[in-house]
């Protein structure tokens, strides 16, 4: 079950249920106390004036601008692909998002709405938020995202089968997810909220990167709580640690509960300190996030007009 | 892309309140110094910033008869309760002047505004918060029912924390009921001076507190001074021993807290992001200007290139350069004087065949700065790996099992500090028995709490100061 590019040492672990274990349970842990409070003290950087329009132009290009509810409907999907083509209708240099995130049903809606522009449309498939189905059915889902058009797969990992330890099974089903993703991204959402500890993120940020996940992603947004910066800066690490073994760079996505302008650039900064810089692009690094748009909108103005400029300004979708 | 640029983010020099003098605080007042006046230098920029007027032999006089007045009159006689308020008061004046004080201290030391704002100055405020508390409760402290204050102290304070070792000083001080008379680095005098007018602002009956700036002669004479009760210091392990030969045979008592060469021992299961962090911030917070910085990184051999590779990367993010700007991690080192002698010990490292590591971060033209440098291939006989080179530059030794790294760790005069970086509860507690060091951080470094004691073995001084333990260094028991 090892995939091809490995190099030996990764490869090896993942030959059977017994070395994942090892090799997880081998990586170093994580310090509760120490991971908070480095966090903590990097969130009181000081970005402002051109550093910080340069972070706010670059953290919209980095938005997956999602919307995820059970009452979803093409109008719905419709306004938010307009909105992802033209952010700020005033303000035509504003940068496009990264993608645009539905559930499988809607892509359809999505590619429609998206067409000619190059933004991405990611998809939440395989019995996405709780993934409590069968294999089958999220093979299904998965494929009709794809066959809809998704470029970007968002999958939810078996949270139950890793808190049992059943690691090559969670490892086995992102493989198989990622086969039936052919050419399109494949996200792993760890759902951290319910890993609970700093230790499982580690571990399992791990498994989804062995297993050939392109992007690491925090949280489906259902689950409190979402993504925070402790947990993204594990995140990172672990992307960072995987450049180094492999030489390959892959990304990380936090979602969920990230809502103004001020915490998006505390994420940025994560990203510049803690992966690098050259994860500072919509390829390696993404905002999971519905309202952070518009505030980044506002601020963006606040920044060219030198007043605030107030929510009536931006559209609503 | 373009890359990531912080804009600078400077704290407004204004606040500081900058003024063109300072003086001596003696009986209350600020009055003229007899000694020579010294100009206090911005290390970051080299320029002038005040000058100020020192305490000449007389002055030193005046400042001791003072304190003694104070002694016997006012402060020794008043209610543990009474003293409380005073030093509850000084506590809240120095939250409300905070942002001045950080400034100020930012200017005179070169530290960055994010350690004098985040660090220094909510700790100093602590300790007179943490003291007046036990003001009044001093029958309960374990010293016998009504422990008797010494009398006057003279307190002798270094440059790399220049309010906050103030604090440690006088309010341990002051909450026993004793009086001071307390001598400022000559470097980095003017935050003490402007404790001298939050004494005024608290009401402080005069003589309680003073405050004389000078160099080494000054301290001098505060040490042989007949009036004086007990000497505590803090500084080289040079100036401490002097010290102790002059007390020698005198019925003065006497607390020194003194260099340091702390191991940071890093076990093959430590979570080593933690590690690496905390490995920065023990030896690099404050420019290693700490006595119990964590200078000797001790690395278990199987994990030593993984950590060092971490170690690197994560110190090539440090900022170096302007000390008020908000976003700088790494400050400039106090004195030409001292960033000689980090020089010096630096290339003699490399003389002595270590293999040295900088950080490729951008280093000011003006001002004293020493970009942030790893030593690795480190062995106990090098000059880098015993003594104190008091700066940003860390020595990078391994071990191969737990007792070669206690014996490596205890392998030095110092005996200040220690970290243990391991997973094992257990491990943690073997090591912490059988380090010799007054503090034994584990999992963390360079943590500070007024409730807990402070102090060294061997050549790191005797005494302890912070909590209940302190109290003892300025009580008659």
């Amino acid at each position: 079950m090892s995939a091809p590019t490995l190099p030996a040492a990764l490869a090896d672990a993942t030959r059977d249920d017994a070395s994942l274990r090892r090799f997880l349970h081998g990586l170093p842990g994580v310090d509760q106390v120490g991971v908070e409070a480095r966090a903590a003290a990097l969130a009181t950087r000081s970005i402002k004036k051109a550093s910080k329009l340069w972070a706010i132009d670059t953290a919209i290009s980095m938005v997956d601008l999602t919307t995820l509810e059970g009452a979803d409907t093409h109008g719905k999907v419709r306004a938010l692909t307009a909105k992802a083509r033209r952010p700020d209708p005033d303000r035509p240099d504003t940068p496009q998002v990264a993608a645009v995130c539905v559930y499988p049903d809607l892509v359809a809606a999505a590619v429609e709405g998206l067409r000619g522009t190059g933004i991405g449309v990611a998809s939440v498939a395989t019995a996405f938020p709780s993934g409590r189905s069968s294999r089958q059915v999220k093979l299904a889902d998965v494929a009709l995202a794809v066959d809809s058009g998704a470029t970007e797969v968002d999958m939810v990992i078996d949270r139950g089968a890793f808190l049992e330890g059943r690691y090559g099974a969670v490892f086995e089903e992102i493989q198989a997810v990622k086969a039936a993703c052919g050419n399109a991204h494949l996200k792993v959402i760890l759902e951290t909220g319910e890993l609970v500890t700093y230790d499982n993120v580690r571990r399992a940020s791990w498994l989804a990167l062995l297993a050939g996940g392109d992007f690491i992603k925090t949280s489906t947004g259902k689950v409190s709580p979402a993504a925070t910066l402790p947990v993204t800066h594990v995140m990172l690490q672990a992307v960072r640690d995987w450049f180094t073994a492999t030489g390959e760079l892959r990304g990380v996505k936090p979602a969920g509960g990230i809502r103004t302008t001020k915490d998006a650039i505390k994420y940025l900064v994560a990203v510049h300190e803690i992966a690098g810089e050259q994860w500072l692009t919509p390829e390696l690094f993404r905002f999971g996030a519905s309202s952070l748009l518009n505030d980044l909108l506002l601020q963006r103005r606040t920044q060219h007009d030198g007043h605030y400029g107030g929510p009536d300004y931006v559209a609503v979708d | 892309m373009p890359a990531f640029e912080y804009a600078p983010a400077p704290e407004s020099l204004e606040l500081a309140n900058l003024k063109p003098g300072y003086r001596p605080f003696i009986d209350g007042e600020f009055v003229d110094g007899g000694g020579e006046p010294l100009k206090t230098v911005n290390p970051a920029t080299e320029e002038v910033l005040a000058e100020v007027s020192t305490a000449s032999a007389a002055d030193v006089d005046t400042a001791v008869k003072a304190a003694r007045k104070a002694f016997e009159k006012t402060w020794g006689p008043m209610p543990g309760s009474e003293r409380a308020k005073y030093l509850f008061r000084i506590a809240r004046l120095i939250q409300e002047r905070s942002r001045e004080l950080a400034v100020l201290e930012t200017l005179d030391n070169g530290k960055p505004i994010r350690e004098s704002r985040d660090s220094d100055l909510p700790l100093v405020a602590a300790h007179f918060f943490y003291h007046a508390g036990w003001a009044d409760k001093l029958g309960y402290a374990g010293f016998g029912p009504d422990p008797k204050p010494l009398g006057v102290a003279g307190q002798i304070i270094p440059w790399n924390f220049p309010l906050l070792m103030l604090a440690w000083k006088i309010a341990p001080a002051l909450a026993t009921g004793n009086t001071v008379v307390l001598k400022p680095a000559e470097t980095t005098p003017l935050t003490a001076l402007v404790f001298g007018e939050i004494c005024q602002q608290a009401g402080l009956p005069p003589g309680v507190v003073n405050i004389l700036p000078g160099a080494g002669d000054t301290g001098a004479r505060l040490v042989e001074h007949p009036g004086v009760d007990k000497i505590a210091f803090t500084g080289s392990t040079e100036v401490g021993k002097l010290i102790q030969r002059q007390v020698a045979g005198t019925p003065k008592r006497l607390t020194l807290e003194l260099g340091g060469k702390a191991a940071n021992v890093v076990f093959d299961d430590a979570p080593l992001d933690q590690a690496v962090d905390g490995i920065v911030n023990g030896i690099f917070f404050n420019q290693g200007h700490v006595c119990c910085a964590g200078s000797r990184l001790l690395a278990q051999e199987s994990v030593v290139d993984e950590l060092l590779d971490k170690l690197r990367y994560r110190i090539s993010t440090l900022r170096l350069g302007d000390p008020l700007d908000k976003n700088t991690d790494v400050g400039a080192i106090n004195s030409a004087e001292q960033l000689g002698r980090i020089r010096e010990l630096a290339d003699s490292g490399e003389a002595e065949g270590a293999q040295r590591w900088t950080s490729p971060c951008p280093v000011p033209e003006r001002g004293f700065f020493f970009a942030p440098t790893v030593f690795s291939g480190v062995h106990q006989s090098m000059r880098i790996a015993r003594e104190e080179i008091f700066g940003p530059v860390l020595s990078v030794l391994t071990f191969r099992t737990p007792d070669e790294a206690v014996a490596k760790a205890n392998n030095t005069p110092y005996g200040l500090s220690a970290g243990i970086w391991t997973e094992k509860g257990s491990r943690i507690l073997w090591m912490a028995n059988r380090l010799r060091a007054g503090v034994v951080w584990a999992n963390t470094f360079n943590r500070f709490d007024p409730a807990a004691p402070f102090g060294g073995y061997q050549e790191s001084g005797f005494g302890r100061e912070g909590g209940r333990t302190g109290l003892e260094g300025y009580l008659d028991v």
